[in-house]
């Protein structure tokens, strides 16, 4: 594997610029989890409407460039989409969506984020209607 | 660099670089371009033709099950099995063979230790005493059977060089301490332990010591009496050998006095419908077939080390971490973990504010031939004590040359450059 190819210069604008990295008051879902192999944590709050819309979502995390920027592809894919889109986006489409070809051991990076989004609409925040 | 040739290492604590001929794998193709630069000792070793001929030599000429037939085959294996044994207790100055054990590996050791010592004597309120440094091998089988027991678990700080903090053993240890289980060499830190001086406290307070050796015993003298072990455990594949071996070491006595961990063939001295008496040692803890190309090879990783002198090894990994430490410590940003040099093994961890451990690991990989560990090398808690999620560690052995160190130091010298912030924006999307 090409390493040029593995940090690509989108995705690197992705690390140090993310799309909605924060929290989101809002929130009526959270849900995290950490990838046991190597601590990376991501994080990710959501707002869903009544209609199964995703009004708004926001992620914070730590780890390396595959996990955090592969989060913000992610978030930035999803803004806007509605809980059917999701679950219908699956492994192969986030793969897709970072881009180049991962390793089974960094695809656990970039899965994370796509893992704690599928979770998330089963994790209702504690006070939110 | 000019401190850096200042402080160089004598020439004369290296070993020399012809004994990587030994080694088929270093001078294999690993890596398109790139010679292999193998940093990743502390995880497991590369091994030498001497040991990949042994295990071929037993399954060409001399293989079957030990202490079972009575034909030739089986004479041989047993033979070759038992000297392995002979072999490991003159490694680390153990008094009797029996007290050698042979398993899967330290992990295994432990447990078995946890499980039959810890099942047979803990008791509600008892302590076992561990570190803040210690790998998940060595905490998680004592979480298990204190949360059986009811016995507690208790924990020697580390200080901020990365030192245990020994100042807290007076406090730490007492009468309810029955047992302190500790690594002699960290796998993150590199921290070299005063085993016997903790050993001679803890003795003091009738507790026993279990040492977790198997980042030691592949890389200095080994003496378990003059250490003041009462058991210790190692594994095989991080001294040359094969993995699925391992070594538990135990006192006669107290060996003798622990009921079998697993039950099966071989660990029986006769067998009923109902009940059963255990063999002797060490068969009493060797249930079912063992691994027995696995020890034979190992053996003939004794041979290797032992040829060489751990003395030797020692130095020359002393003058590696030297060079590693000094060349770390000059470039900004970086954080090593653990002590200075003189307080070390043979490896390094580091880590970068800004920067992940899986970017060096794979850069150093792919652009550098550079094999390091990226990640918190199963030790959670000591992470977590030092305020990081994953650190990258390079970890050195006998076939290691200074020119390795080199080609790490220009590596991470190359990831800082890339990964470092430019004021980088996202491209709106669609655009």
């Amino acid at each position: 594997m090409d390493q040029e190819e593995l940090y690509q210069e989108h995705i690197l604008d992705h690390y140090e610029d993310p799309f909605h990295r924060g929290t989101l008051e809002a929130a009526t879902h959270a849900h995290q989890e950490k990838n046991p192999l190597c601590g990376d944590v991501v994080r990710i709050e959501l707002e869903l409407d009544a209609q199964g819309k995703i009004c708004d979502l926001y992620f914070t995390g730590e780890g390396c460039v595959i996990s955090q920027a592969s989060a913000s592809m992610l978030l930035e894919q999803m803004h806007g989409k509605t809980i059917d889109d999701l679950k219908q986006f699956s492994a192969d489409d986030m793969l897709q969506l970072y881009g180049p070809r991962l390793t089974p051991n960094r695809q656990k990076c970039c899965l994370l984020s796509w893992k704690v989004l599928q979770s998330v609409v089963h994790s209702p925040v504690d006070g939110a209607s | 660099m000019s401190a850096l040739e200042k402080n160089a290492p004598q020439k004369s604590d290296l070993l020399p670089e012809s004994l990587r001929d030994d080694f088929p794998i270093l001078s294999g193709d690993v890596l398109d371009g790139h010679p292999l630069v193998f940093l990743d000792n502390a995880a497991s070793t590369q091994r030498p033709r001497q040991v990949i001929d042994a295990i071929c030599r037993v399954y060409e000429r001399d293989y079957s099950n030990v202490h079972r037939g009575i034909h030739t085959l089986s004479e041989r294996s047993t033979e070759q099995y038992e000297q392995a044994r002979e072999k490991v207790r003159a490694l680390i100055g153990a008094e009797h063979v029996e007290e050698i054990v042979f398993t899967q590996g330290t992990t295994a050791s432990i447990n078995l230790v946890a499980q039959s010592w810890g099942g047979a004597n803990l008791k509600p309120g008892d302590e076992i005493l561990l570190t803040a440094m210690e790998h998940h091998s060595n905490l998680v089988p004592w979480q298990q059977i204190a949360s059986k027991t009811g016995a507690v678990l208790r924990h020697v700080p580390i200080t901020e060089t990365g030192l245990l903090d020994i100042a807290t053993l007076d406090q730490l240890l007492g009468p309810r301490t029955r047992l302190v289980a500790l690594t002699s060499v960290s796998n993150t830190l590199g921290t070299i332990n005063p085993i016997s001086t903790i050993a001679a406290q803890a003795h003091a307070v009738g507790a026993l010591v279990l040492v977790d050796a198997a980042q030691s015993v592949p890389h200095q003298p080994t003496n378990v009496r003059t250490m003041g072990a009462d058991f210790m455990a190692f594994s095989g594949h991080k001294m040359l050998g094969p993995s699925g071996i391992g070594v538990l070491y135990g006192k006669r006595e107290l060996l003798d006095a622990m009921p079998p961990f697993m039950g099966g063939g071989s660990m029986i001295q006769e067998v009923g419908l109902e009940s059963f008496t255990p063999a002797a040692l060490p068969a009493k803890f060797e249930a079912g077939t063992p691994p027995i190309v696995p020890a034979i090879a190992m053996s003939a990783a004794i041979d290797y080390l032992s040829g060489i002198g751990l003395d030797a090894i020692h130095r020359h990994q002393q003058a590696l971490v030297k060079r590693a430490y000094q060349g770390l410590s000059q470039i900004t940003g970086l954080r090593i973990l653990g002590p200075a040099p003189e307080h070390r093994a043979g490896l390094v961890s580091f880590a970068f504010e800004k920067i992940h451990a899986h970017e060096f690991a794979q850069v150093l990989n792919d652009q550098f031939g550079v094999a390091v560990r990226a990640g918190h090398h199963c030790t959670q808690p000591l992470h977590a004590t030092l305020g990081i999620t994953a650190s990258t560690r390079a970890s050195f052995y006998l076939y290691n040359r200074l020119a390795d160190i080199d080609r790490l130091l220009e590596g991470v010298a190359a990831v800082q450059a890339k990964f470092a912030p430019q004021g980088r924006r996202r491209k709106a999307r669609g655009g």
